[in-house]
């Protein structure tokens, strides 16, 4: 190899890990100053001579993360099932079969695609204010399955429309009606569309901030994020119980996203460039 | 349509056929159209849950803001009519107004240097064999982007104090005398917000275009070369016009981001110093939960969906073009 031709690979290697450690260095400085002594104000990055492991037991009864777990699950069962069943559903009607009114309806479900939950944020919170559902969880739930759901419709619709059109023709000549059709043969092909999208949805629902925070007051009942938010309220200058806790709340999404990173990121990619 | 065009013979030619739906099949034209249409109809109830949901929380809220947008309302009492003085002041009132363009300069923050970045590291990871140290860089990019985005307002709100990171670098580098507190900067609070979300994007748009580039052709990379193309010239002739929907996707879901921006600035810096950081999304929160001057807040929420649709729209269109 040539001198130029190291010096290139070296400049290279080098690029690429300053954006590595630029996307590593914050979770690393909320490490170690998550580890420092408790109620000082560390330096940004510095590994504690003698690390207080002991914080992140303190950050989780101080956030009461047992209950903040608790509610984040609950409302994930109550919305990322749901929604991926409607979407499935509809994404296949509107792929494989008749709908009357299929492209306005989908049309329809396109524009929500875009549709920012800040700009709905204000009706809802009346409108559930009305529903008496202000302060439960159902106040969460409810709206998200409806804001995830065109992007689900979208996504399941894509993968629908790669079926092989021989597969319904067979199940057909066979006799099958649309349910059976689905059930028996496009459902089953359809396990990495829908499981890939119910990670998708896990994310987002564990990570929604805005509806938490304005529709439920208790952070008890809140989503993950919403209840993260609630903690930086109340120890936001408390640098090293903030750090630890932040680093506790994130901890789920991130392992989900290491077990799941491969069939992740493939999925992610089969989708969104449809 | 399978439902239309499978063509009865076919369906009596297979042995394997039901006897019972042989004879719908033949049957006469009459009570065959009418079970047809039957059918078509049934499609609907496989869209309704989902139709309807999204209508209840979606669409008739999405109605409700842009009525609410005519009125003057303080969520309690009633409102009156407003007339167009919502719609007029998100043109005239300085903080409204200034919220906007905030979130036009977040754009260059969320979509051009994420991209432009992602492209670079894309480039790179693509020339690396693969092996432990790709997986690494591939994962490691990642990882910001299925944090909430919370989170990250919280790592990088510590990043940027006085204490923090940012600070700690420039004092041991010798340039004491540029530390501050970064978010209560009145000029560097915006860029400073902007970084986070460079952070957050840029692994979304890495992963998307290396995916994207692993589809390209090779034998075009390896036309390029034998053409003597260099590495810029091979960039620009095979890698860019073979990344374009993936481009598109990239700068849709960005911008989008951008445009729409509230969890990293409500954590960071709740719109401030002043309102140097203040975008209509924070704007629209403070404007309900706070002043209850909800026929403003619905102005501007109805204004940003109407802003985000007009960007998007053009993008979309490049993206279906051959």
């Amino acid at each position: 190899m040539t001198t130029s031709a190291i010096a290139d690979r070296l400049t290279r290697t080098g690029i690429l890990l300053a954006l590595m450690l630029f996307a590593i260095v914050p979770l690393l400085s909320m490490l170690t100053t998550a580890l420092a002594a408790p109620g000082s104000t560390p330096q940004g990055l510095s590994w504690p001579s003698d690390p207080h492991w002991h914080n992140f037991v303190d950050a989780w009864s101080a956030a009461n993360f047992l209950a903040l777990f608790r509610s984040s699950t609950l409302i994930v069962i109550g919305v990322v099932p749901a929604t991926v069943a409607m979407a499935t559903a509809a994404g296949y009607a509107l792929a494989q079969l008749t709908v009357p009114f299929g492209n306005a309806i989908y049309g329809l479900l396109l524009v929500g695609l875009t549709l920012p939950v800040e700009a709905l944020i204000t009706p809802l919170y009346y409108n559930l204010r009305a529903m008496g559902l202000l302060g439960t969880r159902l106040a969460i739930v409810l709206p998200l399955i409806g804001l995830l759901m065109p992007f689900g419709v979208f996504w399941m619709r894509a993968h629908f429309l790669g079926a092989e059109p021989a597969l319904t023709e067979a199940a057909k000549v066979d006799g099958a009606n649309n349910w059976q059709t689905f059930r028996r043969i496009h459902l089953p092909l359809a396990t990495s569309a829908w499981s890939a999208l119910s990670v998708l949805f896990f994310l987002a629902t564990w990570n929604q901030y805005l509806l938490p925070l304005v529709l439920v007051d208790d952070p008890a009942k809140r989503t993950v994020a919403g209840g993260l938010g609630a903690f930086q309220g109340q120890y936001g200058t408390d640098i090293v119980l903030l750090c630890a806790g932040s680093l506790l709340i994130i901890l789920p999404s991130l392992v989900i996203f290491l077990i799941f990173q491969r069939n992740f990121v493939k999925a992610l990619l089969q989708g969104a460039v449809k | 349509m399978p439902t239309i065009s499978s063509p009865p013979e076919l369906r009596q030619a297979s042995p394997m056929t039901d006897p019972t739906s042989t004879s719908a099949a033949t049957q006469p034209a009459g009570p065959h159209r009418y079970a047809r249409r039957a059918r078509h109809w049934s499609a609907l109830l496989w869209v309704a849950p989902a139709f309807a949901t999204y209508a209840a929380f979606v669409l008739y809220p999405m109605f409700q803001s842009v009525q609410y947008s005519f009125y003057h309302w303080d969520g309690i009492g009633p409102a009156t009519p407003a007339g167009l003085d919502n719609w007029k002041a998100i043109f005239t009132q300085p903080e409204l107004l200034h919220s906007v363009a905030h979130a036009f300069v977040l754009i260059i923050f969320y979509t051009v240097l994420p991209v432009g970045l992602g492209l670079v590291a894309a480039a790179l990871i693509r020339e690396l064999r693969p092996g432990p140290f790709n997986t690494t860089a591939r994962v490691m990019l990642f990882i910001p982007q299925v944090l909430p985005l919370v989170a990250a307002g919280i790592a990088w709100t510590w990043m940027y104090s006085s204490d923090g990171l940012v600070n700690q670098v420039l004092r041991a580098v010798g340039l004491d005398q540029h530390t501050r507190a970064w978010l209560g900067d009145f000029t560097f609070a915006l860029p400073a917000v902007g970084v986070i979300g460079v952070w957050v994007m840029l692994g979304f748009c890495t992963v998307l275009l290396l995916a994207g580039i692993g589809k390209i052709d090779p034998s075009l990379y390896e036309a390029a070369r034998i053409d003597g193309a260099g590495r810029i010239s091979e960039f620009l002739a095979v890698t860019l016009p073979g990344l374009r929907r993936e481009l598109v996707v990239c700068t849709t879901f960005t911008m989008i981001a951008a445009l729409a921006s509230f969890d990293i600035i409500q954590i960071s810096t709740q719109g401030g110093p002043g309102y140097q950081t203040m975008v209509p999304g924070v704007q629209i929160y403070r404007l309900t939960f706070l002043q209850q001057h909800v026929g403003q807040a619905s102005a501007l929420a109805v204004f940003l969906a109407a802003l985000v649709l007009v960007v998007i729209w053009p993008i979309q269109r490049l993206g279906r073009e051959k």
